[in-house]
């Protein structure tokens, strides 16, 4: 049995869905992020495993129990808020104590696993700061250390880098990861940063308009899309159109590829920019029209047309002679980089 | 207390022990000021409960109510239009200046709220007496010949009004300052505006929600204003609210001091709820 | 923004003298030595607020509106307090209503809601107490206590008080230990500005009032009515005064601009 299991979860506000029927089983120890833009219903579904919104159907069964009756006080999860809520008007030593204090233990075991909390976040020293004296990331660390000081069965966190600048977000990243390996809380993470969700996530939840789109590991999600709105969520994709003829050939303009699963009639394929080549000269290609090209330093961004639909591609700044807008070009790819895209919903 | 473990009873419980000490202490005397307004009185016979419209009838008829309604709301409009003409300029010399003036004058215009109006007006009848240090004063500039009468006039209430009032003026048109972008000025004087301009166009467009707030707070208190025109006025210049004071506590016809005092909330009301729709429906595109 | 100018400043100067006259000349005439209204022209004396203890009436009317004060503003903000808390964070049926009903002693006027209890409480025989003036004080000042008391409750991020209840606090304990010190500023001037209220009010309590139950406004208000002399002069220099110093303590507290803006007082 898995450690959390949502099992047809539902909620919907006024006859607009927010989350439809929503199934996961997240294993122990296993860091799991909802990715989606907003209003995908990513943060209801936090909200309803906090206990902070009811849920109108389905189970939530944390180790078999079902959480869904659990008052949110009762539920013992760990909770790292956006805006960091910490308590304004308690020390940072009050505010991680807090959860302890509210379970009852006694002084002096409160002080020792606060100062342990403080340590595992690096912030040792700032016991009797205000939060509004310190600077954000050190805010969210109190807010860290005061979600796990009281040991949760699960930790929620609800777009916890969001506020913090580029350099620092990283920092976290990394941080955040390395905490969470080390004392293995099963993890569940808000986000619509899709950089924030394939850096930490064991498996990624691609959400969209209240439905699961995808999940998966970050590669598989990033790697092999099973859907266009996937596809074009998580980083940039090209989306070409092409037909089947229902026994694994696939025609993209002038080229021709075997991939099979695909029935006969027009079908979707997602490849990569940076998965895309150039065709070695005499070989089978896609040909293409270079449209613009935009310099990035580490490479070049070149958007072209073709018969199967406009290309982003990547070329590697390696000293190679780039091909200037409106020359001719032809492309290649392995068929094992393209992805097959499901029907319907498009991004 | 919280959103999260409650259900949807709980604001009712919230504002339940606040709703019934309302119910009980506000709309049941009020209903029954009104319903009394409706009964009969003799000077022997004391409250008869019995239906009359002779009270209104009284009230709207009698030249004698209609100068002293007449006389209200003459008093109300010359106070409201004095506080708007001080009040603006003032609050928009409060906006422009420092941090520090600003307190200080802030501390001005808001400390005499706090002090009781009885002895804003007791200051007012020092200064504004026959041998006052006004009157001493443009005796000694040689303005005037004679002692002006100021107690006991129309012109002496209006003064003391105006100085009661003129703080929520400042106070609802500094707000709206406020809201006004700082730079906005300068984007004007980079177009070419003057300073009139400036303030006929671009700046006293932005503060009429906020003027006309102001206006409605200070006309409704100045309306219904009692303890100042009791002291300047005295006796005989009566308005609205003394008027319903005699007859309350000297005269003891209650049920005719209800009728004026149900026609005083009836006009100050509609007046009120009417502007304020007016406003709203005018300004809810522009602003917010 | 642009400097005020030289006409602004004088401008500026007159509406001080203006708004600062009438007090200042209670307080200098109650310095006088003579016992008619006069300047101190031969030096200031303390005469007449000696004579203030000559009449007990202003003294007991003086505790007796420190007390209704006290009560009436705790009584308000006690019913305050979770009102605003349910009219900030929930959208209930009523709700405009009900925050139009709370504001509405605010635009009825004075003397008609004086009018309207000296008729309820005479006919349910509570006229001439002070369990009376005390219940009216409470609905008048309540406005005050709500406005300030509901300022600070919209402030409040509500993901502070999920945070206490994900780390297992109680309604109870929410309140106690994170709602509360949230709002206390608020509700303590909120508290300061109903009891200041209350002290203030003599249009409505002077229907109420008895010769037994009588507060130092309306006191005084009967007392100008007969004659001014420098005694009740000295009783509003007092006042003054006292004024004066709960105006500083407040603008600690809370700040006035915050306080005051767009306020209304009957």
């Amino acid at each position: 049995m898995s450690h959390l299991v949502l099992n047809g979860l539902s909620k919907s506000y006024g006859g607009v869905t927010a989350v439809q029927s929503l199934d996961l089983a997240v294993e122990r120890g296993e860091f799991v992020s909802l990715l989606g833009p907003s209003g995908c219903g990513k943060t209801t579904t936090l909200q309803m495993i906090a206990g902070f919104v009811a849920v109108d159907r389905g189970n939530i069964l944390l180790d078999g129990n079902d959480l869904v009756s659990v008052a949110p006080n009762k539920r013992g999860l760990g909770i790292v808020f956006q805006s960091y809520a910490l308590f304004p008007h308690m020390t940072v030593a009050q505010n991680i104590a807090f959860g302890l204090e509210m379970r009852g233990i006694d002084k002096a075991e409160r002080e020792t696993r606060t100062l342990e909390a403080m340590a595992l976040v690096g912030l040792k020293g700032f016991a009797d700061r205000y939060p509004r004296r310190m600077s954000g990331g050190q805010q969210q660390r109190v807010a860290l250390a005061r979600a796990l000081v009281i040991k949760p069965a699960l930790l929620l966190l609800d777009e916890p880098l969001s506020n913090l600048d580029a350099k620092l977000r990283e920092e976290m990243q990394s941080e955040l990861r390395q905490i969470q390996r080390s004392i293995g809380t099963t993890t569940i993470l808000v986000t619509h940063d899709q950089h924030e969700a394939m850096a930490l996530s064991d498996r990624i939840v691609v959400m969209n308009h209240g439905r699961v789109e995808q999940v998966g590991a970050p590669d598989t999600v990033y790697g092999r899309p099973a859907s266009a709105f996937v596809a074009s969520f998580l980083g940039k994709t090209n989306v070409l159109r092409g037909t089947s003829d229902g026994h694994g050939k696939v025609s993209l303009g002038s080229l021709s590829l075997a991939m099979a699963g695909a029935a006969s009639g027009p079908v979707q394929i997602a490849i990569r920019p940076e998965r895309l080549a150039f065709a070695a000269v005499g070989a089978a290609g896609l040909d293409a029209r270079v449209l613009s090209r935009v310099f990035q330093g580490t490479h070049w961004l070149l958007t072209a047309e073709s018969a199967a639909g406009a290309l982003t591609l990547m070329r590697h700044n390696d000293g190679h002679p780039v091909p200037a807008e409106g020359e001719a070009i032809r492309l290649s790819f392995a068929p094992a980089d393209a992805s097959l895209l499901r029907e319907g919903a498009a991004g | 207390m919280s959103l999260a473990i409650s259900s949807r009873a709980t604001p009712y419980y919230l504002t339940g022990p606040a709703l019934l000490v309302f119910l009980g202490l506000v709309i049941i005397p009020l209903g029954m000021t009104v319903l009394l307004s409706f009964y009969d009185w003799g000077q022997y016979k004391g409250i008869v409960p019995e239906f009359t419209l002779k009270n209104w009838i009284e009230v709207f008829t009698d030249s004698y109510f209609f100068e002293i309604f007449l006389r209200t709301f003459r008093i109300a409009i010359l106070v409201t239009l004095a506080t708007m003409l001080i009040g603006v300029p003032q609050a928009y010399i409060l906006n422009r200046m420092s941090p520090g003036w600003r307190s200080a004058i802030l501390l001005v215009v808001i400390g005499p709220l706090l002090v009781s109006v009885v002895a804003r007006t007791l200051g007012w009848a020092l200064l504004l007496g026959s041998t006052g240090l006004v009157n001493q004063g443009l005796i000694a500039l040689g303005l005037i010949a004679e002692p002006l009468a100021f107690m006991f006039t129309e012109t002496g209430i209006v003064i003391v009004l105006i100085h009661v009032l003129i703080p929520f003026m400042i106070l609802a048109v500094w707000a709206s300052l406020q809201r006004l972008d700082p730079q906005i000025e300068n984007a004007a004087l980079s177009l070419g505006a003057g300073q009139t301009t400036i303030w006929l166009r671009v700046i006293l467009p932005q503060i009429v929600p906020g003027i006309l707030s102001g206006a409605i707070i200070v006309f409704s208190l100045a309306a219904s204003a009692f303890a100042s025109p009791a002291i300047i006025g005295g006796r005989r210049l009566k308005v609205a609210a003394t008027l319903a004071y005699d007859e309350f506590l000297n005269t003891l016809n209650w049920p005719l001091g209800a009728a004026v005092a149900s026609l005083l909330l009836l006009a100050l009301v509609a007046i009120t709820v009417g502007s304020n729709r007016l406003i709203e429906r005018r300004y809810s595109q522009v602003f917010e | 923004m642009r400097k005020n100018g030289p006409l602004a400043l004088c401008f500026n100067l007159l509406f001080v003298i203006f708004m600062l006259a009438p007090l200042l000349i209670v307080c200098v005439v109650a310095f006088t030595p003579e016992g008619y209204l006069s300047l101190p022209t031969r030096g200031p004396s303390l005469r007449w607020f000696k004579a203030i203890f000559d009449y007990p009436e202003f003294v007991r009317a003086f505790r007796d509106s420190l007390w209704l004060a006290a009560l009436s503003s705790t009584f308000a903000i006690t019913l305050a307090v979770p009102a605003a808390l349910a009219i900030a964070r929930y959208r209930f049926r009523g709700r405009e209503a009900l925050t139009t009903l709370f504001m509405s002693p605010l635009m009825v006027p004075h003397v008609v809601l004086g009018i309207a209890f000296l008729r309820f409480f005479s006919q349910i025989g509570l006229s001439g107490t002070f369990l009376g003036l005390l219940l009216s004080h409470i609905i008048v000042v309540l406005p005050f206590a709500l406005r300030l008391v509901l300022a600070a409750s919209y402030g409040i991020d509500q993901r502070i008080e999920h945070a206490a209840i994900s780390l297992g606090a109680g309604n109870a304990t929410v309140f106690r230990r994170v709602t509360l010190p949230l709002i206390l500023p608020g509700v303590v001037s909120g508290w300061l500005l109903a009891a200041i209220n209350s002290f203030d009010e003599v249009t409505m309590t002077v229907f109420i009032a008895s010769p037994a139950t009588v507060t130092l406004p309306v006191r005084m208000f009967l007392y100008i009515q007969d004659n001014i002399d420098p005694l009740i002069a000295a009783v509003s220099a007092c006042l003054i005064a006292m004024t004066a110093g709960l105006l500083i303590a407040l603008d600690r507290i809370y700040g006035l601009d915050r306080l005051f803006v767009g306020s209304g007082k009957g």
